[in-house]
């Protein structure tokens, strides 16, 4: 059976690596920010912790279960996360938004995406997009001193 | 329900035409992705019937009426066609008359009534309602709401690791403050015919009501519901081949009588002042407002449909294709089953190491294979066997061998695909 090009451009490489060794797996121990964010509906749920100096990420680590968008985003984001400012973070949330939903052209931002232009199949999959949603909206409360501290998709 | 041989029931039932019926769905002929749609997603909803769809189609063009209220020619012809469907639903299920056959939006919400009209009043601080661990949210959440206001609580009925109910525990657990008992039919996440016979026998020693849900179980398999003995049996018709947003509550009308209204309004009362209202006879007193008149007269229609094949030979061809999933599934590297009773319904839940079910749904999507993915608003049933979420592959009577094999090919890409 050929396999579908939508699926093969879905589960890139990337994604299936970061599925199966996730980086930044692990609770993290004096972050200044832990948000757990869920969906309801399928049961996919990640606590996502920040550690910040001043304006900055310095730390990001990631805990949880769900399928492999979802883990593969998650892990993919830490990586991607560590040494922004605040504002620069809350602006890759915006891309990688914009990327998943199709709204975003892989190819005019790929020095912006870099490992996180893996995911743009995903908008070829309108019901995976929360899965590829998921920690980012967590990490997005995260960035908040105020903010929430659990986030659902629902 | 009595168990017979397996290999006497196949070859009492006749072997059905399969090609012939699966023509009579017209959906079963799209394309998913370019490919054959492979609809294994019947115990969520089964397709439906072109007969089904005329029913309602034929509704709308030539019998638009209210019902229950105009003298006029359409009004009544609507009334006749609507109340034959119950008459009809009621020698289906083996209810005593038609009286005992209410029509609700579905079994959710046939439980929400039972709860509300039947348990409140009688509930009592303290006192326990038994569910059995493998019931759906839909039997679950309606009594905690009723718990909750009268100060009561939720007892459940534990299973062992195939699956099945443990009888002994449910003895134990019935000698308990026990109020009311809720007992699923048939699993739709594990598949387990329950012996609910024997369990409201059980209960009804010590006087305890039992509802049944039964919405898994009548698409296929005969039920009886006076066999049965319970008090109340539920199920929707959109999981038996009829229209969503109709279903039954059935229990003996003398029972009903001793309820007060669900919900106020048109077509459920005798009189109305503004000082005091009295309340009609039974159903009518559970079915305020206009109902779903074409929905109800489309459930008639699939029982008719549904009887015209014989259930039991419904049944026989899925116990085919359940013996035929079990030995295909168990040749996929990494696949367990969850759910493997002894009595078991055409459901084959199942995860495969390391791949999230939800990977496993979109890549077999991408192959026109529909199934389940995820809890089937059932989390305390995937809490019990350790895992998120399952897969779920659930069997109706337009399905073949051929659609398994497909399955087993799919899965073999997931695999493939997954690394």
């Amino acid at each position: 059976m050929t396999v579908d090009a939508d699926v093969r451009d879905l589960y890139q490489q990337v994604i299936l690596d970061h599925n199966r060794n996730p980086r930044n797996f692990g609770p993290l121990a004096g972050a200044d920010r832990t948000v757990e964010g869920f969906n309801p509906l399928c049961g996919d749920h990640y606590t996502v912790y920040l550690r910040f100096e001043g304006d900055r990420v310095a730390e990001v680590r990631f805990t949880g279960a769900g399928c492999a968008i979802s883990k593969a985003s998650a892990s993919v984001m830490t990586d991607a996360l560590r040494g922004r400012t605040r504002d620069e973070a809350a602006q890759l949330f915006d891309l990688f938004q914009k990327l998943i939903t199709g709204k975003a052209d892989p190819g005019e931002h790929l020095e912006e995406l870099g490992k996180l232009a893996a995911f743009s199949g995903v908008s070829e999959f309108p019901a995976r997009v929360k899965c590829a949603g998921l920690a980012w909206h967590t990490m997005h409360a995260a960035l908040r001193p105020d903010g929430e501290t659990t986030v659902s998709t629902e | 329900m009595t168990a017979v041989p397996l290999t006497t029931r196949a070859a009492a039932a006749a072997p059905l035409d399969v090609g012939r019926i699966r023509r009579e769905f017209p959906i079963l002929a799209r394309t998913i992705h370019d490919r054959p749609l492979v609809y294994l997603d019947n115990a969520a909803t089964t397709q439906k019937p072109q007969a089904v769809i005329d029913a309602i189609v034929r509704y709308y063009r030539e019998e638009n009426a209210n019902i229950h209220r105009g003298v006029h020619h359409l009004s009544e012809a609507a009334t006749a066609a609507y109340e034959e469907s119950r008459a009809r639903i009621a020698r289906f299920a083996g209810a005593a008359a038609p009286e005992g056959v209410v029509f609700v939006r579905g079994a959710t919400e046939a439980i929400n009534l039972v709860a509300h009209s039947y348990l409140r009043p009688r509930l009592q601080k303290g006192g326990r309602i038994l569910l059995s661990a493998m019931e759906h949210h839909s039997n679950i959440v309606p009594w905690q709401l009723v718990a909750e206001e009268r100060g009561a609580g939720v007892s459940v009925i534990p299973m062992n690791d195939r699956g099945e109910l443990l009888l002994e525990e449910y003895e134990r657990l019935l000698d308990g403050p026990v109020a009311m008992v809720g007992l699923v039919h048939v699993s739709n996440a594990l598949g387990t015919v329950n012996p609910v016979a024997e369990m409201t026998r059980m209960a009804h020693a010590r006087g305890i009501p039992v509802l049944v849900d039964g919405a898994q179980a009548v698409p296929h398999m005969s039920v009886d519901v006076r066999t049965l003995g319970c008090d109340f049996y539920v199920f929707s018709a959109h999981k038996m081949y009829g229209p969503t947003g109709v279903g039954a509550l059935i229990a003996p009308p003398s029972l009903l009588e001793s309820m007060p209204p669900y919900q106020g309004g048109g077509d459920m009362i005798r009189s109305v002042t503004f000082e005091r209202t009295t309340f009609a006879g039974v159903p009518a007193r559970f079915e305020a407002g206009t109902p779903n008149i074409a929905g109800g007269i489309a459930f008639g229609e699939a029982v008719r449909w549904l009887e015209g094949i014989g259930v039991e030979n419904v049944r026989a061809h899925e116990e085919d294709l359940l013996r035929h999933a079990s030995e295909v599934l168990e040749g996929v590297p990494g696949l367990r089953v969850i759910g493997t009773a002894r009595e078991k319904a055409a459901v084959m839940s199942f995860v495969m190491e390391e791949i999230h079910p939800h990977d496993i749904g979109t890549i077999l999507d991408r192959e026109g294979i529909a199934v389940r993915t995820g809890h089937h608003c059932a989390q305390p049933v995937m809490q019990r066997f350790g895992v998120p979420a399952t897969a779920r592959a659930s069997f109706g009577v337009y399905n073949t061998r051929e659609e398994i094999d497909v399955l087993a090919r799919g899965l073999r890409t997931v695999r493939e695909v997954m690394g």
